[in-house]
């Protein structure tokens, strides 16, 4: 003890009688031991960031966050916006128990769905705007997009009525609608699904809180997760034809059926139709004419026959 | 004459009392608390005086605080687009320590301050006296890696590990595993080096002592002359090599000011001198540098006549 106080002595008596030379060599080496020390802490906690910083599929970030990458740019983990949140439902992600980048703010729509407050509240109180101050229509927000994962389980396919993630939905009948399809099963009833659409869905999550069943059947997924992408040269026909005005191809002809002189077939269900466009009927019968036999088998080994 | 380590702090509670020789420790320590009370005060009481934490924060529902170091991560992180609430905190941040010295934010506001000085109050009490050697410049380049991983990354990769906003935030907003850090921390100061954390590593740390490096508020040695070598404020200052040149700089001409960015204006020098050298003060006027000193006390010849 007492020599370590007599080194520190020595320390502090330094005055100009004898300036303390360092060696290159000591120099060199201390530098690159603390370069090298804090390089490998570094390299630790880079590779640690990526896997650290990857959102889980169920973790919702509050109405407004950037895409991902910029939003973990911006954060400041501050926890602003948990405090702000009237409905208590975000929360700061804790080390080891949320596997969200930790502080990061994010809700579970299952156990805690955004109400999708009018004034949106936790996104102007965001001292850096990782949550977007320009949001400021709560219909405009983009928290995930619900996707109807499990079509097996859900009962609205299984021929029941339910309906109930269409009725909470807060942008009703244009987020999620009710379409009604033949059920095949029972031959003579209508299912009445649930379809949701990306262009009005908020990802608030009210629909995967109401699901009835035990685990939801409609969950909300991050739009990475969500959503599929055409091919950016993919051009919509129909679009484009409305929108030029006209086919942007080769106009459209007539399909030629091959039929007798003075005869066309009539597209919408009346058959054979003369050049006035009277339907031609089989005589005797007075049924409508048709090319195709009512044997759906003739059709298809037609030229079968004539081969051998 | 060297005072042993059991007799440490004796002369001046005998001279000025516990309460009196332990003063800046009680200050400091009621203002860590108080922080972190208000900050606590919302969520538990439902008294919203400050809400966030030290990482950004709005007192009063009006003044936003962010802390600049972080400010700067975000910037090298490629997120340019910063509100107006972050900018403004961060300046008001800034300016604050740039006045009182930036590592007062270690000593008085910090909550990782008081898990090493545990560490290093138990390494005292345990008698432990190995520790490693890392250079008191390591922190710089930590700071340097912290703004090259948000750069690289493009995320605040070292707020994924930084142990003071995982305490400060743990402790208002949850904790998680986070606590495993702080008793890293801990551990390191107390068994594998003395002030390791604070004293050699925190990039916090290294950052505030730059701003701190200009600061008003100055621990002063304005009676040096009385000094009686007792050493015993290098055994409890955290950041030792900044004393020589104010204690014992006389001779070079150098101010009694503690002038080194490193010091953290946590005052345990000034209750621990039994001889009343040290006090809190203000650097005056500073000369060119070397640190000379309008109208310091006994001033080598040939400088008094410069006030």
């Amino acid at each position: 003890m007492q020599h370590r106080f007599m080194s520190e002595k020595a320390g502090h008596t330094f005055k100009a009688s004898k300036p303390r030379k360092l060696s290159r060599r000591k120099f060199l080496t201390d530098i690159a031991r603390t370069a090298c020390g804090v390089g490998f802490f570094g390299l630790g906690v880079g590779i640690y960031s990526k896997p650290a910083s990857s959102l889980p599929a169920l973790a919702l970030r509050p109405p407004g966050a950037l895409p991902e990458e910029a939003f973990l740019a911006a954060c400041t983990r501050c926890g602003l916006c948990v405090r702000d949140c009237p409905y208590d439902i975000l929360k700061l992600a804790e080390l080891g128990a949320d596997n969200v980048a930790t502080g990061t703010p994010y809700f579970t729509a299952r156990t805690g769905p955004c109400e999708m407050c009018e004034d949106i509240p936790c996104v102007p109180v965001c001292p850096t705007g990782a949550l977007s101050h320009e949001l400021t229509d709560i219909n405009k927000s983009r928290m995930g997009l619900a996707v109807l994962v499990d079509q097996e389980s859900c009962i609205a396919f299984l021929g029941l009525r339910c309906e109930v993630c269409f009725n909470v939905c807060p942008v009703r009948d244009q987020a999620i609608r009710i379409e009604p399809r033949p059920n095949l099963r029972s031959g003579h009833h209508a299912l009445f699904i649930p379809v949701v659409y990306s262009e009005a869905c908020t990802g608030c999550g009210l629909c995967e809180k109401a699901c009835i069943l035990e685990e939801a059947a409609i969950k909300v997924l991050p739009m990475r997760v969500a959503r599929g992408e055409l091919g950016q040269h993919y051009r919509l026909g129909w679009e484009q034809k409305d929108k030029a005005g006209g086919s942007l191809v080769a106009p459209d002809t007539e399909h030629k059926f091959n039929l007798p002189e003075g005869v066309k077939y009539d597209y919408y269900g009346r058959g054979l139709v003369d050049e006035r466009g009277a339907a031609i009927t089989m005589p005797g019968t007075g049924e409508a004419a048709t090319p195709f036999s009512s044997n759906p088998l003739d059709t298809l080994n037609r030229g079968i026959r004539e081969a051998k | 004459m060297i005072t042993p380590l059991d007799q440490l702090g004796r002369e001046a509670i005998a001279k000025r009392g516990w309460f009196a020789a332990h003063k800046w420790l009680l200050l400091r320590r009621l203002s860590q608390m108080s922080v972190f009370a208000l900050f606590l005060l919302g969520p538990i009481a439902g008294i919203w005086i400050i809400k966030g934490n030290l990482s950004s924060s709005l007192l009063f529902d009006v003044v936003p605080m962010t802390d600049p170091l972080l400010f700067l991560q975000i910037l090298s992180a490629g997120f340019t687009g910063i509100a107006s609430a972050a900018v403004i905190g961060a300046a008001l941040v800034l300016v604050f320590y740039l006045v009182v010295g930036g590592r007062v934010y270690c000593s008085w506001v910090c909550p990782v301050n008081i898990v090493t000085d545990t560490a290093n109050w138990l390494r005292r009490r345990l008698n432990i006296k190995s520790s490693a050697k890392i250079s008191v410049n390591a922190r710089y380049w930590m700071l340097a890696l912290t703004l090259v991983l948000s750069f690289s990354t493009g995320t605040l990769a070292y707020e994924l590990v930084n142990p003071v906003s995982m305490l400060h935030r743990g402790l208002i907003f949850g904790m998680g595993f986070g606590w495993t850090i702080v008793l890293g921390v801990f551990l390191f100061d107390l068994l594998i080096m003395k002030h390791g954390w604070c004293g050699h590593l925190c990039p916090m740390g290294a950052f505030y002592g730059i701003l701190g490096n200009s600061a008003f508020v100055r621990v002063r040695a304005d009676r040096r002359a009385d000094c009686d070598d007792c050493m015993e404020c290098y055994e409890v200052c955290p950041e030792p090599q900044v004393l020589p040149p104010a204690l014992k700089g006389e001779q070079k001409g150098l101010a009694p000011v503690i002038l080194s960015g490193d010091c953290t204006n946590c005052g345990r020098c000034v209750d621990i001198c039994g001889e009343d050298v040290f006090d809190f003060g203000l650097r005056i006027g500073r000369i060119s540098g070397v640190g000379k000193v309008d109208g310091a006390p006994r001033a080598v010849s040939g400088h008094e006549s410069a006030s």
